[in-house]
């Protein structure tokens, strides 16, 4: 099966149809994705700035990930279950969507930005609790994340205007 | 004439002033000046939404339990005041651009008297926050706001968003 064709079968499926047709649900599930999608941005960009020393000092960057990270998470699932609902209910419109693919692979991105730094730099950053010094590297992680968090919010918003009769 | 309908007539003719102007004509007839303040007006939502989550969070002693409130609040109050001035020059913008699509609209309208209370609320408790008086509040206070304040600005990004949706006439 080509890739369009499963599209074609996503646009298909019952909870498509429904989203498609029913003109108050849609609203409602674009409301949710919106208030997920801020939140992501909002509580990851308070880890990132904590990151790149600009705000927080007095805690180290492993409390202010436990106090916040938890916020991003369940707000990153709800956006990604509505926004696979969305998605499916135009699925091939989006998936040709140039703003579509480039909001996928800048998550995609973040992602990687974050997988580097739980992964390799975090274990391996010597941090003072006090956070007299900001190490370089937790400083370009935190620029990073918040400008693809924000670069992702933006091409969202372009979907918005390049789809036919998005709005 | 009823006052009522004056109200609407009035708001009908400063509507289609407003959307002759040419400020308002330079904003619809640049195609990008409308998406780039809609990006910036969510991307201060996110903070200012994350900003309040954290003080509600605290406040409810649901989230970072070990910090006094006051810090809590010194550090994100600040964040919530300094993103709201951006939020109404966004949607002010937007407003000049499309006036009957917001003015007219129940959706921005109830948005905007959620709004207005929850500013309010949030600047009376922050009052209390400062100095050190928020102690006193009576338990109901204390646990009511900040579940009054999660619910009215989560209405408050709905109603936001239903704009969009809702016909004006």
């Amino acid at each position: 099966m080509t890739l369009d064709q499963l599209l074609d079968r996503l646009y298909a499926t019952p909870i498509a149809t429904v989203l498609r047709e029913n003109a108050l649900l849609f609203p409602w599930v674009e409301g949710l994705h919106v208030l997920a999608i801020t939140m992501v941005f909002g509580s990851i960009s308070i880890v990132d700035v904590r990151l790149m020393g600009l705000a927080s000092r007095e805690r180290s960057v492993d409390q202010m990930s436990a106090a916040v990270l938890p916020v991003t998470w369940a707000a990153f699932t709800i956006a990604l279950i509505t926004g696979s609902l969305l998605f499916a209910s135009n699925a091939p419109g989006y998936a040709h969507n140039f703003y579509f693919r480039c909001k996928l692979a800048l998550i995609v991105l973040a992602g990687i930005n974050m997988l580097i730094f739980q992964v390799v730099l975090n274990p391996n950053t010597n941090r003072n609790a006090a956070a007299d010094v900001i190490p370089r590297s937790d400083r370009i992680v935190g620029a990073l994340s918040i400008g693809l968090w924000m670069a992702v919010i933006a091409c969202g918003r372009w979907i918005g205007f390049t789809m036919i009769g998005g709005s | 004439m009823v006052p009522a309908l004056t109200v609407i007539v009035a708001l009908d003719e400063f509507c289609s002033w407003l959307e002759k102007t040419p400020v308002s004509l330079t904003i619809q007839t640049a195609e990008w000046i409308i998406p780039t303040v809609q990006t910036l007006h969510i991307l201060s939502i996110g903070l200012l939404m994350s900003a309040v989550l954290m003080i509600d969070l605290r406040l409810l002693g649901w989230s970072a339990a070990d910090q006094p409130v006051m810090r809590v609040a010194a550090r994100f109050m600040p964040v919530l005041w300094r993103t709201l001035p951006v939020l109404l020059l966004s949607g002010l913008i937007m407003i000049v651009a499309e006036p009957a699509r917001s003015l007219e609209n129940f959706a921005f309208q109830l948005k905007m008297l959620l709004l207005a209370l929850i500013v309010a609320l949030t600047y009376n408790v922050s009052r209390r926050i400062d100095t050190n008086r928020w102690i006193s509040a009576s338990a109901w206070m204390r646990k009511g706001f900040p579940l009054v304040s999660l619910a009215l600005w989560v209405s408050i990004v709905f109603a936001g968003r239903w704009i969009a949706y809702v016909r004006v006439q």
